[in-house]
C-alpha cells in the first residue's frame, strides 16, 4: 500500500504587515489553492488547520475558524499546534486521514497576524517558568542564534561575510517572488551596514515576523487520477520526530542543555531529515531543492549540513561556490526563505511545501530550479517541535 | 560587588567566596539538572523521582559566546543608558552540560575565544525595586 498522497493545489496570501485578521489571509490562500486544484470547496472533506496562539480563541481552533469563514459545508476539522512545525503536523493529520481511507480530499491551512514589536514573556514574577527566568537574566531570542553562529566561526572558521552571502543569495531568490515580503536585492555592504544585534549577527542576518497565510489541497492518489492530476507532486515523507535525550545543543528557552552523563548527546536538527529520508526511501543525493528555516543566515548553513547536503562544517564553502544558488548544484531557499518572508509561524511550514510544489511543477518562473524532481523542507521550533517534509515530482 | 544585594532568583546559586550554581542530580542515573528539578528524571530509561541538591562545577570551557547590543524586554531591568553585555555558553566537563550566563562586566566578545577557561562569579544587575540591584551568576575568563 502506498504511503504517498498527492498535492493538487497550493495557495498563499502574500507575506507582509497588512493589519488584517489572520482568517482573511487563510481564506485567500485557501481559495487560491482550491482554484489551483480545480475543485470546489464543497469537495473538501477534511480541514486540517495550524493554530495561531496570538489571535485569541479563533486561533486555537483554526481549522474550524477557516471552515466557517469558507462557509460551513459539513467537512470534518482538526487543529494542530506544534510551534514552527504546526503546518507539517496539520499536513500529517491530513495524510493520516487520507491514507486510512476516511477522506479523499483535505485542505491544509495556516495563517497568522503578528503583533508589533518584541515578542516578550507574560508579565509577573514567575521563577518557575524557564522563559521568564532567561529574560530576567538577559538571555533574549537572538542570543541563541548568535551562539550557534559564533560556534560555526570558532569550529569551522566561518566568517560574517559567509553569513552575509546567505542573505544576499536569499534576497536575490526572493526578489521576483510575488508572495515574499522583502523584495530588494540587498548587497554585502547593506548587510555590513546594518546594526549589530547579537554578535556576530546583524539585523539583516535575523528574520522578521510577518503576517501571512498558506494552504494546500491534498488528496489520495486515486482521487488525483480521477480528476486527471495523476502526475501531481506527491508528499513522500513527513517527519515530526521529537528530540532524543540528551540534548547536544542549547535550545531556546533553556538556560542549560540536558546533562549527557547517563545518555549520549544528540542533535535534534539532524534527526528531523534523517527520519524523512528513511520514510521516503531516498538519500540526500536525490534532493534537487531545499526550503529550510533560516531564522538566521548562519542557521541556514547548519540546516544544509543537517540535511546532509554536504559534510559537517562545509556549508559555508558551498555558499562561497554558489552551489546553493538557483542554478547551482543544490539550490537552497529558492523562495527567498525567511530572509525575504519573515516568519508567520503557523503558515511557514505549509509555505515551504507550496514553494516545493511550484518548483516540482516547473511553475516558479525566474526562480525556477531547472529539472527539480525531489524537494525537502526543514524547520524547528520551540519545545521539541520540528519537521521535515519530502515532496517528489 | 554589593554584599547587601539579594539573589535575582532564590535557590539558583550559592553566595560567598566560591559561588556555585545549584542544580540537582538524579540519585539513580546521575543526570544533572540546572535549574533544579522536582518530580521525575527526564532520562527516558530512568524511572527515578529522587534528586539530591548539588553544587555544579564552578569552572568550565567556553563553548560559544555573543552579546546583547539592544536592551532586552521585561522582565530584564537594564541600566540607563543601556550598556551592551556579553553572554557565554560554558561547557561543564563533569556534568556534561552547557550553561548560559552573562559575562562579567567589562569583558567584551573581542576578549573571548571558544575553549577559554571560564569561572563562575557573582555580580549585580539592576532591579526594578531594590536600589542596590540583585545578584546574578556570570562567567568570567579565569585570570
Amino acid at each position: 500500500m502506498t504511503q504517498e498522497i498527492a498535492i493538487i493545489g497550493a495557495g498563499m496570501h502574500p507575506w507582509g504587515k497588512w493589519g488584517r485578521k489572520f482568517v482573511d489571509y487563510g481564506v485567500e490562500a485557501a481559495r487560491e489553492a482550491l482554484a489551483d486544484a480545480g475543485i470546489s470547496w464543497r469537495d473538501v472533506q477534511f480541514v486540517s488547520g495550524a493554530a495561531t496562539m496570538r489571535c485569541g480563541y479563533p486561533g486555537y481552533v483554526a481549522g474550524a475558524t477557516f471552515a466557517q469563514a469558507l462557509g460551513w459545508q459539513g467537512a470534518e476539522v482538526n487543529t494542530s499546534y506544534a510551534a514552527c512545525a504546526s503546518g507539517s503536523q496539520a499536513l500529517a493529520a491530513a495524510r493520516a486521514k487520507i491514507l486510512s481511507g476516511q477522506a479523499e480530499v483535505a485542505l491544509v491551512i495556516g495563517a497568522d497576524t503578528t503583533p508589533k514589536g518584541f515578542l516578550a514573556p507574560a508579565k509577573g514574577e514567575r521563577p518557575d517558568d524557564p522563559d521568564w527566568v532567561r529574560f530576567r537574566v538577559g538571555i533574549t531570542n537572538p542570543t541563541y542564534f548568535a551562539l550557534y553562529a559564533r560556534r560555526r566561526m570558532e569550529v569551522y572558521g566561518d566568517t560574517q561575510d559567509d553569513f552575509a552571502q546567505v542573505k544576499v543569495k536569499n534576497a536575490e531568490h526572493g526578489f521576483s517572488n510575488p508572495k515574499a515580503r522583502y523584495r530588494k536585492k540587498f548587497t554585502m555592504e547593506d548587510v555590513a551596514a546594518s546594526a549589530m544585534v547579537a554578535d556576530p549577527l546583524r539585523l539583516m542576518d535575523i528574520c522578521a515576523t510577518s503576517d501571512g497565510g498558506a494552504a494546500l489541497i491534498v488528496c489520495s492518489l486515486d482521487y488525483a487520477r480521477k480528476i486527471g492530476k495523476a502526475s501531481a507532486p506527491r508528499v513522500a515523507a513527513i517527519s515530526t520526530v521529537t528530540p532524543t535525550f540528551a540534548s547536544a545543543v542549547i535550545e531556546m528557552p533553556d538556560l542549560a542543555t540536558d546533562s549527557a552523563v547517563a545518555m549520549e548527546a544528540h542533535s535534534f536538527r539532524a534527526a528531523l531529515p534523517r527520519k524523512a529520508y528513511e520514510e521516503a526511501g531516498i538519500g540526500p543525493e536525490d534532493v534537487s531543492v531545499a526550503e529550510v528555516y533560516d531564522l538566521s543566515t548562519a542557521l541556514e548553513l547548519d540546516w544544509v549540513e543537517d540535511l546532509q547536503l554536504c559534510p559537517r562544517g562545509e556549508a559555508a564553502a558551498l555558499v562561497r561556490e554558489g552551489a546553493t544558488r538557483i542554478g547551482g548544484r543544490i539550490p537552497v531557499n529558492p523562495s527567498g526563505g525567511l530572509a525575504c518572508f519573515g516568519e508567520a509561524v503557523p503558515a511557514q511550514a505549509i509555505a515551504q511545501v507550496c514553494e516545493l510544489t511550484w518548483q516540482l511543477r516547473g511553475q516558479s518562473g525566474s526562480r525556477q530550479v531547472q529539472g527539480a524532481k525531489v524537494g525537502i523542507t526543514a524547520n524547528q521550533g520551540l519545545f521539541g517541535h520540528g519537521s521535515s517534509v519530502i515532496v517528489k515530482a | 560587588m554589593t554584599q547587601a544585594a539579594k539573589p535575582v532568583i532564590e535557590g539558583f546559586f550559592t553566595t560567598g567566596d566560591k559561588p556555585a550554581l545549584l542544580g540537582s542530580r538524579c540519585v539513580k542515573c546521575g543526570t544533572f539538572y540546572f535549574p533544579s528539578v522536582e518530580g521525575f528524571c527526564r532520562n527516558p530509561d530512568c524511572d527515578c523521582s529522587q534528586f539530591e541538591s548539588v553544587e555544579l562545577s564552578r569552572t568550565g570551557k567556553l563553548w560559544s559566546f555573543t552579546n546583547a547590543c539592544y536592551k532586552p524586554p521585561e522582565p530584564y531591568v537594564a541600566q540607563e543608558p543601556f550598556e551592551p553585555y556579553a553572554i557565554a555558553a560554558v561547557e561543564l566537563e563533569k556534568e556534561k552540560m552547557i550553561v548560559l550566563g552573562q559575562v562579567a562586566e567589562g569583558i567584551g566578545v573581542e576578549q573571548l575565544k571558544a575553549g577559554l577557561a571560564m569561572e563562575l562569579v557573582l555580580e549585580t544587575i539592576p532591579d526594578a525595586v531594590e536600589a542596590e540591584g540583585k545578584l546574578v551568576w556570570k562567567w568570567k575568563p579565569v585570570a
